[in-house]
């Protein structure tokens, strides 16, 4: 196949791949729009079936409307693609890995400790060890859950759960005692100086968001183009034949999951020295189950897993150009990101209600996922 | 006696027991209330799994309904003042406690559809529901206390004459699994109904057969999809009351993902309980005691070197030792309790056949 | 009674025209069908010929798409098996349809429960008439005891039971006789013949002739979803049968000449092995397969073979014993060790095991190979490579696809496992485990891969064969091992053996202790 003749099977692959997601996406925002409507006594004191317009285009204009706009959109990204492919890479592999949360938090903690403890150092050494620093953080909360499903068999969905609530406690602990700052009035760490990632874009467009942006060829490189993506893609969509096949499941799922849990912390640590500065109570308590969002949307493929989460880092950017000029509490993303999952899920319906012949890719590895929940996993 | 407390480690463990004992009748109503919701939410997961649906979207369900049933209740509340009735029972709170448990019906009627007709994969769908109650919940509270809705109210409790209560040795046992509220007391009863359902009743039977071998029981003639569907609704009643028992008997507020993981630890409860309802029932109250301990800890510290030590360690360990518990609790006991043979595989009617 | 086709009795029920449809294949093809009370009517056609569709569509398990079902001459619908069971059709499927944790009580009276108030059963009530009616078969069953203890020939009988107790007047078996050992199957064809004789109008589907020829009443062939034709046992025979079900004449038993054993490649010394639930399934079992002999193991399913593949494989951890290959100790390999030393693997279920379904066809072809030159250089893969090796492999062993790269759950069962037969027979083997390689297959795939399997012994390979059917064993054996509680009772020379010899075995081990007595012990 010529250069050209790739370029022109790949685009109209992907347009039978995006088809269904985008047909959910529209049917979605209807929806969304539905559910404001019906809400909208309890925004302004009466019923007003213009509210969804006017949200919907403040959104639009709030994301993509300004340079600064877009740069936005970009910096929200950036930590649900890499938290997304955390959560994506373990669908390959028949995990589901909702501590993606945990993992981030976890992550940008131990990257805040390692910050801190650098706060007078040279960038060049302080950048790069406090982001490894997350991404090992990271990699200790995926490794955990990993290590529990491959050799005693608990099902990673609710340790992962368990984990997160874990990783609450242990920041909150943290950021009240040791890594508690000198002069702040309540709960945090110092501003973290020495390790902030510096801006090359507008305003506040991060490093982060070049290493996102690599993270993402990485992943597909790995999955499809290597033997580990294989073994990881053989145990998702069957461990039984990858036994056969002389493959080793348990050690693919604490590899996989650790490797996720890496991707996740590498966000939190991105998120933590790029946009946040400090490390809170309140950071960032959503984008590890956004990610799980993002994965679904992308259906677990990294190009995919792009696209969503740019998707859902323009409705937040644009979100707070709606609650100014709609008065709908950003919390409204929330609604409207359940709610294209939700369509996402019931995409038979979808297809029947837009005739859409073509389906869609479908993410066999997720058969494993509810099998293994009966106790039928990994051999 | 003081000698055996210098003895590191078996002076601290019986100190540990000793504390126990003495704290036990204080903290016995907080082990108690902090059990219900965790018991009915693995009676929700109880009736999803055993018919061979897996639910992860009990946390949601529970949130929707605590939310649900916390505001129609703070709705019916203006509209319809009445003062209180015996255990405190207003039409409000009983209106609240039909919404919430109405609520997580749909919610379950969704998990159904979802899982059952669509076939989607049953963790995605639990979560989708999670997802979808903790934003719809999230949105809706900001939207509604910026009009500060008056408090329903919640239920009270059973009383009993104090000649019981005051009964030495037993008379706290009595005032805190006894003397309870309404729902709390709906919780007792179903375990044990449910428990005799299971293994006596031809509902229980035929349940145990679809959650072990769906086609074999489609071959005698049961309809799998309805009695499935049949079961994951009437599950989600049991969700209804655990989020209606935390905003309308338990407290009489809500706060946004005030479940705080109780859902998840309910399946756990349920897989340690070895899918019955009284091995759930005693679960739960594993993860309530250290709930139970937590705070007993926060509120009356041991003295002596076992409390400097219990002291010694952060606030923030006892908040976590429920999940940490969860997990030791699946990794020890998984693959010794065998889990309904179908769960999680959706029910095909028709395959291709040689 | 042999009634002629003019003064037979009226049917009782009559399939007219039924079609079936699913995608990419018409399963049944306007076949009709007429059975009599009093009669036992047989259904005979390969795997995959339809049988199975068309009694589904007649329990009300699948729906026709054209045709119609009448019962006394009224037609009548079947929408589930619900109404089959109303209007007295029952059915013994191929797969057994019992729940293992529950008791046989259970199991038989699942959804025709007799109550003692509108929420309680009465299982007093129910276990006696389950006695009662096992003791008029003279069978002694215990109510209470879980299904999931029984051995297969016991769940055979609660199958039946279940649907003698349901007061059918239908009674429908689908290859009821496929796990069974020829003494079993003899006691089978005993109550059917007096079900027959009480007036039960029964369905009998087989792929045996057995079998069919000994016990039908009328045989009505179908292939490939028509019927095809016919026959009274009386003005027929093997050869027109067979001819009839595939469509060509064919070779029943594959010519495979004498075998010249070489060395010791496999063996096995007194290993045992715990099944998943951590008992030992497997005591004490020693054998050898020399290079260039097929050494076969006869067996009722479920004594052990599924487990000492797994040892023999290296699924399945060894706790007593010694394996080795070639001289080489190996009981601690792990499949990817024992593939490197030329052990080729067709495993038993090869949808679960084989491939991977969802994968193309060129990624299951190197599914134990992708890692090393030419599929992978490092940690890359080759993708030509693998193509490569892919169009090769289907040219040489004629794989029906339209392509490498389709997911191979588009392929039949049967080019399914010559998938897995070219991967795991193609390189440098010197052990062949073929664990039934058959199973489910048409004919002409059947004769494929046995001749592959005699031609590859040929070149001095070991083959180890396990199969639950006794025919196969027979056929191929150079030696037969019998399998019986998870011993290995007897080893018999595979061209003097018998069918009821082997058969006997199977079904005592070697004690004439009778079949009356062989409920599986589990707790040991």
């Amino acid at each position: 196949m010529t250069a050209g003749a790739r370029v022109v099977a790949a685009l109209h692959r992907g347009r039978t791949v995006a088809l269904v997601p985008a047909l959910s996406i529209a049917l979605a925002l209807v929806i969304g729009a539905v559910i404001m409507i019906l809400s909208s006594p309890l925004v302004s004191g009466e019923f007003d079936p213009t509210l969804p317009v006017t949200a919907y285009q403040a959104m639009l204009s709030g994301a993509f409307g300004s340079f600064d706009g877009v740069v936005r959109t970009l910096v929200n990204a950036t930590p649900l693609v890499l938290a997304g492919l955390a959560v994506g890479i373990g669908f390959k592999a028949g995990l589901f890995n909702i501590g993606a949360q945990g993992q981030f938090l976890i992550g940008a903690l131990t990257a805040a400790a390692a910050a801190l403890a650098l706060n007078d150092a040279s960038p060049f050494v302080a950048i790069p060890i406090a982001l490894v620093a997350g991404m090992l953080g990271g990699l200790l909360w995926g490794f955990v859950p990993g290590a529990l499903k491959a050799y005693t068999g608990a099902h990673e969905v609710v340790v992962t759960i368990m984990l997160n609530y874990v990783a609450l406690a242990v920041l909150s602990w943290a950021i009240s005692g040791p890594l508690r700052g000198q002069n702040v009035t309540f709960a945090r760490t110092d501003d973290l100086i020495g390790a902030s990632l510096p801006i090359f874009l507008g305003r506040d467009g991060h490093i982060g968001l070049l290493i996102a942006a690599v993270s993402v060829p990485l992943a597909s490189w790995l999955l499809y183009r290597s033997t580990i993506g294989f073994e990881i893609r053989t145990t998702g969509a069957n461990p039984d034949a990858a036994r056969y096949a002389g493959m080793h499941p348990r050690k693919l799922i604490v590899f996989t999951m650790s490797l996720c849990g890496l991707l996740a912390g590498l966000a939190g640590a991105s998120q933590l020295l790029g946009e946040v500065g400090y490390m809170t109570a309140s950071f960032s308590t959503t984008v590890g189950f956004d990610a799980i969002a993002v994965a679904l949307l992308g259906r677990a493929h990294p190009v995919g897993i792009l696209f969503g989460a740019l998707l859902f880092g323009a409705m937040q950017a644009g979100s707070g150009n709606m609650q100014i000029l709609a008065g709908l509490p950003v919390q409204m993303v929330g609604v409207l990101q359940a709610t294209i999952l939700l369509v996402l899920t019931a995409e038979v319906v979808v297809r029947r209600l837009f005739r859409v012949q073509a389906s869609g890719p479908e993410l066999v590895e997720l058969a494993s996922v509810s099998r293994s929940y009966g106790g039928k996993g990994t051999g | 006696m003081d000698a055996l407390f210098d003895i590191p480690i078996i002076g601290l463990v019986i100190q540990f027991a000793a504390y126990i004992f003495d704290q036990f009748p204080i903290v016995a109503p907080i082990i108690a209330a902090a059990a219900v919701p965790i018991v009915l939410g693995a009676l929700c997961g109880f009736m999803n799994e055993r018919s061979g649906v897996v639910n992860i979207g009990i946390e949601g369900m529970m949130l929707l309904a605590a939310f649900t049933a916390w505001w129609t209740a703070s709705l019916s509340a203006q509209l319809i003042p009445t003062g209180p009735g015996p255990l405190g029972i207003t039409p409000a709170l009983l209106i609240g406690l039909a919404c919430g448990i109405g609520a997580a019906c749909l919610a379950s009627l969704l998990h159904a559809w979802l899982s059952i007709s669509l076939r989607a994969d049953q963790i995605i769908s639990g979560t989708i529901i999670n997802i979808f109650a903790f934003g719809v919940t999230g949105y809706l509270n900001l939207l509604v206390s910026q009009h500060a809705p008056p408090a329903a109210g919640q239920f009270g409790k059973f009383l009993l004459p104090g000649s019981i209560t005051e009964l030495p040795l037993i008379g706290f046992l009595v005032k805190s699994f006894i003397s309870i509220g309404p729902i709390a007391m709906s919780m007792l009863i179903s375990v044990i109904v449910l428990q005799v359902l299971l293994f006596r009743s031809r509902w229980g039977l035929r349940t145990r057969a679809v959650g072990e071998h769906p086609r074999a029981a489609e071959t005698v003639g049961i309809d799998v999809i309805r009695l499935r569907y049949r079961n994951v609704i009437l599950g989600g009643v049991f969700a209804g009351l655990a989020g209606a028992y935390l905003t309308i008997e338990f407290g009489n507020a809500f706060q946004s993902g005030m479940t705080n993981g109780r859902g998840f630890i309910a399946l756990a409860a349920l897989i340690f309980g070895r899918w019955t309802p009284i091995g759930a029932f005693g679960a739960a109250f594993l993860f309530a005691a250290s709930v139970g301990l937590e705070r007993s800890i926060r509120i009356a510290p041991p003295t002596g070197s076992l409390g400097e030590i219990l002291t010694a360690v952060p606030g923030q360990f006892y908040g976590a030792l429920p999940y940490l518990i969860t997990i030791v609790v699946l990794a020890g006991v998984v693959g010794r309790s065998i889990p309904p043979k179908a769960v999680g595989v959706p029910y095909e009617r028709e395959k291709t056949g040689g | 009674m042999t009634p002629g086709a003019h003064n037979r009795a009226p049917a009782l029920l009559e399939m007219r025209g039924i079609t079936k449809r699913y995608p990419g294949v018409v399963a049944n093809d306007a076949i009709s069908l007429e059975i009599r009370a009093g009669e036992i009517h047989a259904l005979l056609g390969e795997n995959g010929a339809g049988k199975t569709t068309l009694m589904n569509v007649l329990y009300g398990l699948a729906a026709p798409d054209e045709g119609e079902i009448l019962m006394e001459g009224l037609a009548i619908k079947i929408a589930s098996p619900h109404d089959a069971i109303a209007r007295g059709i029952s059915m013994v499927h191929q797969h057994f349809m019992l729940v293992p944790v529950l008791s046989v009580a259970d199991n038989i009276l699942l959804g025709d429960e007799p109550m003692k108030n509108l929420v309680f059963v009465d299982r007093s009530a129910a276990s006696a008439r389950i006695r009662e009616l096992g003791a008029s078969f003279g069978w002694e069953i215990d109510p209470e005891r879980p299904v999931g203890q029984l051995s297969v020939g016991w769940q055979q009988r609660v199958e039946i039971l279940k649907a003698i107790y349901r007061n059918a007047k239908v009674l429908v078996l689908d290859e009821p006789t496929a796990v069974l050992t020829p003494q079993e199957t003899k006691e089978i064809f005993g109550v059917l013949r007096r079900l027959k004789a009480e007036g039960y109008a029964i369905v009998f589907i087989s792929h045996k002739l057995y079998e069919v020829l000994e016990i039908a009443d009328m045989i009505t062939v179908i292939r490939r979803g028509k019927v095809v034709g016919s026959r009274e046992p009386a003005t027929t025979n093997e050869d027109d049968l067979a001819e009839l079900m595939v469509g060509r004449e064919v070779q029943l038993t594959v010519d495979r000449g004498e075998s010249h054993p070489g060395d010791r490649m496999l063996e096995v010394e007194g290993i045992s092995v715990n099944d998943d639930r951590g008992r030992e399934v497997v005591h004490d079992v020693s054998f050898e397969v020399r290079a260039g002999e097929i050494f076969g193991i006869a067996g009722v399913a479920g004594n052990g073979q599924d487990e000492l593949v797994g040892a023999v494989t290296g699924l399945r951890r060894v706790h007593r014993g010694t394996i080795r290959l070639g001289g080489d100790d190996v009981t601690r390999a792990d499949p990817r060790r024992l593939h490197k030393m030329g052990v080729g693997f067709v495993p038993g279920d090869r949808q679960r095991f084989g491939l991977v379904l969802s994968f193309p066809l060129s990624d299951n072809l190197v599914l134990n190979d992708y890692y090393h030159a030419p599929y992978a250089r490092g940690l890359v893969r080759d993708d030509d490579a693998i193509l490569r090796n892919a169009e090769a492999v289907i040219a040489k062993y004629d794989v029906r696809t339209p392509s490498a790269t389709v997911p191979s759950q588009t392929l039949s069962g049967g080019n399914q496992q010559k998938l897995i037969v070219a991967r795991e027979f193609e390189g440098d083997v010197r052990l062949l485990v073929l664990d039934q390689p058959t199973r489910g297959l048409d004919v002409g795939s059947i004769e494929f891969i046995h001749r592959q399997a005699v031609a590859r012994r040929d070149t001095g390979v070991a083959i180890l064969l396990i199969s639950a059917e006794l025919d196969e064993v027979l056929e191929l054996s150079d030696r037969i091992g019998v399998m019986y509680r998870g011993r290995i009772v007897e080893v018999l020379d595979g061209r003097s053996a018998s069918r009821e010899e082997v058969g006997l075995l199977m079904a005592t081990g070697g004690r004439t202790s009778g079949i009356q007595e062989q409920i599986v012990e589990t707790a040991s």
